[in-house]
């Protein structure tokens, strides 16, 4: 009879269970004069996708304290549940469904992978709730889920930028290097799709892994194909490991990165061989040393100086992404006036002239990422700092 | 005989599961069904994971593998579509048999796929044939050498799906339609279908416990015990070791599978991080959790942990709790969390209540 | 495939192999005294990186090295006393499953201490550029570092485990451990130690492959990976086979590039891994019906 009891007891215990997570999810109290906003946050804090994930997950507890100290956006305060995913669609799922379906949110910031919002567009979609990602891939928003956005910049755009550079310096015959997570699939495909278009050949495409800890064997072979560029299209911390295995090994072409390298850690990394390095990416790295009257100065560098005396660490492109997602949620809540899922969502879709880090955002029934190829300024790395690339005089 | 004894335990938890939901829809709470749902889908691969490590004795640290082949196997062959093929005759017989159809998605595109049906069937048996190909060589091997060679296979799965264009890489595969059983009965994670698949869930993983307890009890779960406590000795009676470690092996395999393709039919997606070692050894804390030899133990225990941990109570500590749960189960109880001594005296105790 | 071209996948094959030989020598001291994998070896080498790398904050990079080596032994040592020890009827089931989730609870409590963004030390002569010149290849100097340590390493250990009284008791008790009980050995002590030395040598592993490999949270697993895959590969408890095996792994890897799809690089390792074990689980270099499986 032990058996049956240890099931008896086991669901006892489950039933407790249920009850203590029950409790906790009593609400804190409605604010003095409106009910508080829910909004939920999906973000890799932990696991393989951390280095995403943390700085989002940091960057929306940032924006929000700030925003109900000010009172909050029309006189409603908004409440964050920000969730850990571990990288894991399935837990993506999870959290999800609890979100839309217990939490009844407005919106959910995040994830910070596209296969994790792969895995939970349609039930954003079906569940009727916002949802505004962060990460960059343009299947997220092709075909269009009305209620799912994204703020990355495209990557198609980031791909123009790089092929443009490329022709500014008579560059035609490339090397691609991608890392094997989403990010760096998406920017392979895009970058093979768009080169015929600049008559750029691909001589070489190689994939590497993720967690590499050395990646002079595939430079060399990247080598061997005597090309004039190589491309290495990452977001993990592994891709400094390309700049350097490139210069030990003597392979002296110029490099270009995606927009996975907007993270002064990265430079860091790659030490002396990252210098040169070109990429297209947001402004925010070069904050400092945008003229006064850009349109993104304010934003940016508010946003960096917020960040880093809070945090105590170098903002990213990757936050910025996050801070992205959460003030086009504000704005469109301002311009609904409302809200109830399906004006907010209506009112993002038009919203117009909204400054971000990434860039400018224009929403529109057939854009819902909002942001165009001026989003980018291609940079380049000068002494171990982010600088404005300008074409060399010599070079060409 | 034996039987009665074996299955009333089943009974019981049958009830306590409609209890449970007449509990939740008290409380206004129904939405926890999707987390149970879902944990009751990992369940399977713990129960089949305690058959073979608890009763045969075999450590596994690749079932997350196993789990993988059944979910990516359902979710390529459902979503792939052949429409550009549609006028091949070989694909023109299979829909005259029904093995393919014809479906819309959300975004109102024509998808011409294997049916949810045949795939699971293909899921099964490439998961026998795999695990018997595998098995032949590695249950051979003892100690760290099976744990190891567990491992590799695990990690082969991951590099597979991770490498291959076919398996979506890092995105992994989503959009997989839901799993039509019989009329308006079907495994689908949107919110309408929350109630009856909690029940399909359960009903799968109760049949589950119904035939690794028959197994068990039966003379081949004897032998296995016997395999267990001493190998040579086993064998020494006249008991094909190789043969029933081989079958258990299989058979864990399939529950895993089984887990596997429903699961993503019921979320409708599957990623690597399904096939990541963490999972593989997230099982394992299970099956040590739940006692090792206690299958009800195991299946308490992965309702319980992954019901928690789906949700996110453990927060950024999710890997942590898993680990500490392997630490203090070996150091404190190594019969398992259900059989720590006090706990154990209060339910003989309780026991000695009912039964007056 | 010209020379300079060749030489050049070669010597990037010595670099990844010089890595998974100096981590496989942990793995093997431990394998050595008590026959348990430790599953957590590649945790001690991030333990250490990281200490080393926030000492480095204070002290020169020496003195940051040498503390991160005493502090990771130390701990290793304390693992051992608070966790294996204490594990009850301990098969290698069980410890196996501790060394597990040792492993899991030292990465989750790295990402808590420190954080999930990489770091590195500098690399120790020169830069990250400069390199010498080998047959027309180039070659990091970090890498002969790397080389270099683990030729130590392999010597001052065969040297310890042969002549000095601690390493032949050490070596009793892997052999028979009652026996070794019997002739006046504390068995208990000697396993401690063995845990010590080789989170010891873990830690200097982790200091030394930080320049190149970048140090993460994470990183330990894959490491430990390639690194037992390398033990076995030379036959378990054999250090200096293990040199032998990293390398030639590594050198595998590189070529494998070479021909086939990067992506493909990552399987090699395991396709080698579960080869050996099922064809010969005692490593490429024992000769058979040898018990050369247990000496150093």
């Amino acid at each position: 009879m032990r058996m049956r009891l240890a099931a008896i007891l086991g669901v006892l215990v489950v039933g407790c269970a249920l009850l203590v997570s029950g409790c906790k999810k009593t609400p804190s109290g409605p604010g003095p004069s409106a009910t508080p906003i829910k909004v939920g946050a999906i973000f890799a804090e932990t696991g393989g996708a951390s280095f995403l994930g943390a700085p989002e997950a940091r960057t929306v507890k940032m924006f929000v304290e700030k925003l109900n100290r000010a009172g909050g956006v029309n006189g409603h305060k908004i409440e964050l549940l920000v969730k850990d995913s571990g990288g894991s669609p399935e837990k993506a799922i999870s959290l999800a469904k609890q979100l839309i379906d217990e939490d009844k949110v407005l919106a959910i910031l995040g994830p910070s992978t596209s296969g994790e919002t792969m895995s939970i567009k349609d039930i954003c979609q079906e569940g009727k709730t916002i949802l505004l990602s962060c990460a960059a891939a343009e299947k997220i928003v092709e075909p269009i889920a009305p209620f799912v956005f994204k703020t990355p910049q495209k990557d198609s755009d980031a791909a123009r930028r790089i092929y443009e550079t490329m022709k500014e310096l008579a560059i035609s015959k490339i090397g691609v290097v991608t890392s094997n997570d989403g990010f760096g699939i998406a920017g392979g495909e895009q970058l093979a799709k768009l080169a015929p278009e600049y008559g750029i050949t691909i001589a070489i495409s190689e994939t590497y892994d993720k967690q590499a800890t050395d990646l002079q064997d595939v430079l060399t072979k990247v080598m061997s194909a005597e090309v004039q560029g190589v491309v290495n299209w990452s977001i993990v911390p592994a891709q400094s490991l390309v700049a350097k295995n490139m210069k030990q090994i003597g392979f002296d072409v110029p490099l270009f990165q995606s927009h996975g390298f907007g993270n002064i850690k990265y430079v860091e990394q790659g030490g002396e061989a990252a210098n040169g390095t070109i990429f297209p990416c947001g402004r925010l790295l070069v904050a400092d040393v945008l003229p006064a009257d850009h349109p993104q100065k304010n934003v940016l560098v508010e946003y960096k100086k917020d960040y880093e005396s809070q945090y105590k660490e170098d903002a990213s492109t990757f936050g910025g992404h996050a801070y992205d997602a959460i003030l086009v949620l504000v704005e469109g809540i301002k311009k609904a006036n409302s809200v109830e899922r399906d004006q907010v969502r209506a009112a993002i879709e038009t919203l117009q002239g909204v400054v971000g880090t990434g860039g400018v955002f224009n929403f529109s029934p057939t854009d819902h990422n909002g942001l165009a190829k001026d989003a980018f300024e291609v940079l380049t790395v000068k002494d171990g700092k982010f600088a404005v690339y300008q074409k060399q005089p010599g070079r060409n | 005989m034996m039987r009665p004894r074996v299955h009333f335990p089943v009974i019981v938890a049958a009830v306590l599961v409609v209890l449970l939901h007449l509990v939740l829809a008290a409380t206004d709470k129904t939405y926890y069904m999707t987390q149970i749902t879902m944990s009751a889908y990992y369940a399977l691969v713990v129960i089949g994971l305690c058959l073979l490590m608890g009763y045969a004795g075999q450590i596994s640290l690749g079932h997350a593998g196993f789990f993988a082949i059944g979910g990516y196997t359902i979710a390529v062959l459902t979503t792939h579509n052949l429409i550009a093929w549609r006028d091949a005759p070989l694909i023109g017989t299979l829909r005259s048999l029904g093995l393919i159809a014809q479906w819309r998605d959300l975004y109102g595109n024509e998808v011409l796929s294997f049916s949810p049906g045949p795939a699971f069937v293909a899921a099964v048996l490439l998961t026998v044939l795999i695990a018997l190909a595998i098995g032949l060589p590695v249950i051979r091997l003892k100690g760290h050498y099976l744990a190891m060679a567990t491992l590799g296979f695990g990690l082969i799965v991951y590099r597979i799906v991770l490498g291959a264009r076919l398996f979506g890489q890092a995105d992994g595969v989503s959009n997989v339609p839901a799993f039509r059983l019989l009329g308006s009965l079907q495994v689908n994670g949107r919110a309408p279908f929350r109630v009856q698949n909690y029940y399909i869930a359960w009903i799968v993983v109760l049949l589950a416990m119904v035939l690794a307890l028959n197994l068990v009890h039966s003379r081949v779960g004897r032998a296995l015990r016997s395999i267990h406590q001493s190998e040579e000795a086993a064998h020494s009676l006249g008991i094909n070791t190789y043969r029933y470690k081989l079958a258990t092996f299989i058979l864990s395999a399939v529950f895993a599978t089984v887990g596997g393709a429903l699961l993503t039919h019921y979320n409708g997606s599957i990623g690597p991080s399904e096939v990541t070692v963490m999972k593989s050894v997230r099982y394992v804390a299970i099956v040590a959790v739940g006692g090792m030899a206690n299958l009800w133990g195991a299946m308490v225990m992965a309702i319980l942990l992954n019901f928690l941990s789906l949700r996110g109570v453990f927060g950024s500590y999710d890997d942590a709790v898993f680990g500490a749960i392997l630490i203090g189960v070996m150091l404190f109880a190594p019969q398992g969390l259900l059989r720590i001594p006090k706990l154990q005296a209060a339910t003989s105790l309780l026991s000695r209540r009912l039964h007056g | 495939m010209n020379f300079a071209l060749f030489v050049q996948y070669a010597l990037s094959g010595i670099t990844v192999g010089s890595i998974y030989a100096i981590v496989a020598i942990g793995f093997n001291i431990i394998y050595c005294t008590t026959g348990i994998i430790n599953f957590a070896q590649g945790e001690f080498l991030i333990v250490g990186a990281m200490t080393a790398i926030s000492l480095t904050r204070v002290v020169p990079l020496p003195v940051a090295i040498l503390g991160a080596v005493v502090i990771t032994t130390l701990l290793g040592g304390l693992i051992e006393l608070i966790f294996i020890r204490r594990v009850r009827n301990a098969s290698v089931l069980r410890l196996v499953i501790v060394t597990i989730g040792l492993s899991i609870l030292i990465r989750e409590a790295m990402l808590h201490v420190w954080d999930e963004k990489p770091w590195s030390l500098p690399y120790f002569t020169g830069t990250a550029v400069s390199t010498v010149t080998i047959l027309g290849a180039h070659i990091s100097l970090q890498v002969l570092w790397v080389l270099g340590v683990s030729v130590v390493i392999v010597t001052s250990l065969t040297l310890f485990f042969r002549y000095t009284t601690t390493g032949q008791a050490m070596r009793a008790c892997a052999d028979d451990r009652m026996a070794a009980r019997l002739c006046g050995i504390n068995d208990r002590w000697m396993v401690t130690l063995s845990f010590m030395l080789s989170a010891g040598i873990g830690a200097l592993a982790g200091c030394i492959v930080s320049p190149i490999t970048q140090t993460q949270y994470d990183m330990g697993a894959p490491l430990a990976i390639k690194g037992f895959t390398v033990a076995i590969l030379g036959g378990l408890g054999n250090s200096m086979a293990a040199v032998a095996a990293g390398l030639f792994l590594g050198l595998l890897e590189s070529f494998v590039v070479s021909v086939l799809p990067a992506s493909y690089k990552e399987v090699v390792a395991i396709v080698v891994l579960l080869s050996i074990l099922v064809f010969r689980p005692t490593g490429l270099f024992a000769r058979r019906g040898t018990s050369a499986l247990r000496t150093a």
